[in-house]
């Protein structure tokens, strides 16, 4: 029997299977960042232990940094501590700290990709869920906890038991206004915020080959909101040709090498998967989410299910969600009136997201009564627009383009959505309170949020183009 | 950590919402700490409070309800799902809970439960009913869990449901052991498979 692409780089990463246990399985780069760190760094400092393979790792901030003024002290203490923090470690522990005011700094599953740093075949951890998006490569690629950031400080392994794998086929062509994000919307939609616990997920089909390495990592990016514990795609002549060049990428005769091995990483025709859906990409439109957690999406022109058509079970669910959203059962998404549009997180914040919303909005307004941002991933792609000239293009329109981090992502920052509005965003939760305490989130492409910031409302992007 | 569990007798605490994520758990507003303790009095911090404000608790919240108390939560189903923030477990814990019941756990949760000795244990949607159904009829029941027996039981009724754990990690958690103290016990091994892979 054939393997899948996941056994092909599991197999490789296996140092030892504990009978009935666990495997001890061995991580080829860890990145940090000042959240889920701290804990880990005092636990090793308490047991009197080094970082194992300091080389291996790679830390950055970015869900605590201001997205304006960021040359000067961050205001708030206990985020500047934990900043500062960060920075202690990666000086006492000997780690690359890509922090603020480093040209590389920036999200930390956008700075990873674009520096080459990821690459196929991997193994790759971060203390942070979304850690998933780097399987758009090729990679094993999963969130961990603390204790975990610990143990991989601590020796360069885990104990991981394998997971169940699904293949995910995306056949056909995407409709007009269609793109990445809302094929993953779609799919959530489809099987449900926890349709895919305990699976390692790869994502198939032509949908999916003909889709841009940025693309892909928007997919990748949210697999772990259907509760996988990965996302990944099969790398191919787009995967390397976006590799190639970038700062860590291999060179000259390494480079060769590398991709004769990287070119073996797919799953052979034989072999089999626990689970597998064929979902037709035609069938797609371009999707909104109207609850609070991201399986509760709709194509723009659907309404919010009727009561009826809820499972008895889930109904206290359901309206709890409604209820928080200031929605009901039934209702049509379109021409809802928008007060924050937010284009940004690891979810598209790359270049190829804000260059698709510029060459939209290009010669067009925002509405009067919406405040846009735009939050590039990472101080790469913030000087990539300014040289592109996308910023000036985002001033004329009314769109605020701030510095690099989660920014509104995550209520955490200064930068947070007030309890009541309503914020179209491109990010990739839209849980109860998760952009500010009472924020009501809409989750979209890119397209989608700056359709709703000319309009004022939500609207279906397919009108406009 | 210094640490055990093996049985568990105490009344529980019952929140039937299904899909709680981290966000809830523990708002990201929250998580500036760079030590684990403390974070149990922020625990559901937006559901247990109006406007977050502490002292204007919501009443009918379970965790402000006095009828309810315990060691062990029950919660509806896909319970920790979204981020992989370990506060969460951390906040459990610190709120005085050593059990945690659904009948399905988000994979980042259970284990970071798992490195807190906060057992996680998987019920039938079906028993998950019964165990609401006999908590809100008799908040003072008595739920008995055995790490040893791999069993869960509601001591009134007599119902009993067993639930697994990998052997490895019971093992942990019945003597305390972590997974660092079993990799770094690994060191040469690992080094010998760095070796073998250049
Ligand atoms: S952008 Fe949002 S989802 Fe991504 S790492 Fe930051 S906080 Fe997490």
């Amino acid at each position: 029997m054939g393997k899948t692409l996941f056994d092909k780089i599991w197999d490789r990463h296996v140092v030892k299977t504990i009978p009935g246990g666990p495997s001890v399985f061995y991580i080829d780069k860890h990145f940090i960042h000042e959240v889920t760190s701290p804990q880990a760094f005092k636990g090793l400092q308490q047991r009197g232990l080094q970082v194992s393979r300091p080389q291996q790792v790679v830390a950055t901030a970015d869900h605590n940094v201001p997205t304006i003024d960021q040359h000067l002290p961050i205001k708030e203490e206990l985020s500047r501590r934990q900043v500062e923090q960060l920075k202690k470690n990666c000086a006492d522990f000997g780690i690359e700290l890509y922090g603020l005011g480093h040209p590389f700094q920036g999200i930390v599953h956008v700075i990873g990709p674009e520096l080459g740093i990821t690459r196929p075949g991997m193994t790759i951890v971060c203390g942070d869920s979304h850690t998933s998006t780097h399987g758009a490569f090729g990679t094993i690629a999963f969130g961990i906890g603390t204790s975990e950031v610990e143990m991989v400080l601590a020796t360069q392994c885990l104990m991981q038991a394998k997971p169940k794998l699904m293949r995910i086929n995306v056949e056909g062509s995407l409709n007009k206004g269609v793109f990445s994000k809302d094929i993953i919307l779609y799919i959530i939609s489809q099987i449900s915020a926890s349709g895919a616990t305990g699976y390692a997920v790869e994502y198939a089909g032509s949908a999916i080959r003909n889709l841009s390495m940025e693309a892909r990592m928007t997919i990748c990016n949210m697999s772990i909101e259907m509760g996988a514990r990965c996302g990944m795609i099969a790398p191919d002549d787009t995967t390397f040709a976006y590799i190639k060049g970038r700062k860590f990428a291999p060179q000259g005769e390494a480079w060769q090498k590398a991709e004769a091995d990287w070119r073996t990483l797919y799953s052979d025709a034989d072999a089999v998967f626990d689970r597998e859906l064929h979902i037709r990409a035609e069938d797609i439109e371009p999707m909104i989410t109207y609850g609070t957690n991201p399986g509760m999406g709709i194509g723009v022109t659907g309404h919010i299910p009727e009561l009826g058509e809820i499972e008895e079970r889930e109904k206290p669910s359901f309206e709890k969600s409604l209820h928080y959203m200031g929605l009901n059962p039934g209702e049509y998404m379109k021409g809802k009136k928008v007060d924050y549009v937010f284009i940004g997180s690891c979810t598209n914040s790359r270049i190829e997201d804000l260059r698709m919303v510029a060459s939209f909005v290009k010669g067009k307004k925002k509405a009067d009564h919406v405040e846009v941002w735009v939050v590039p991933g990472s101080r790469q792609v913030e000087k990539q627009a300014v040289d592109e000239g996308i910023n000036k293009i985002f001033e004329d329109a009314g769109f605020f383009l701030r510095q690099p981090g989660c920014s509104a992502c995550l209520g955490m920052n200064e930068d947070k959505i007030p309890a009541g509005k309503y914020c179209i965003s491109t990010s990739n939760r839209n849980f109860e309170g998760r952009q500010g305490p009472g924020a009501r989130t809409m989750l979209a492409s890119p397209l989608t949020a700056a359709a709703a910031a000319i309009t004022g409302e939500i609207t279906d992007v397919r009108e406009l183009i | 950590m210094g640490n055990s569990i093996n049985i568990v007798k105490s009344r529980a605490v019952p929140i039937p919402i299904e899909n709680i994520d981290t966000d809830q758990i523990i708002p990201a507003r929250f998580l500036k700490a760079t030590t684990r303790e403390g974070f149990g009095k922020n625990l559901f911090r937006d559901w247990r409070y109006e406007d977050g404000d502490e002292h204007r608790p919501k009443i009918d919240f379970p965790l402000n309800d006095i009828t309810y108390s315990g060691k062990i939560l029950i919660a509806g189903k896909n319970f920790g799902c979204g981020s992989s923030r370990e506060h969460a477990a951390w906040a459990i814990k610190d709120y005085g809970f050593d059990v945690v019941v659904s009948s399905f756990f988000a994979d980042i949760f259970k284990n970071n439960a798992l490195n807190n000795f906060l057992l996680p244990v998987l019920v039938s949607d079906p028993f998950l009913q019964q165990l609401f159904d006999e908590v809100h009829k008799n908040p003072a029941a008595e739920i008995e869990v055995s790490l040893e027996d791999q069993y869960i039981k509601i001591a009134a009724t007599g119902a009993t449901e067993s639930f697994d754990i990998n052997s490895y990690k019971k093992t942990c958690l019945l003597n305390g052991y972590d997974d660092i103290d079993y990799l770094l016990n690994m060191k040469q091994e690992i080094e010998a498979f760095e070796e073998q892979r250049v």
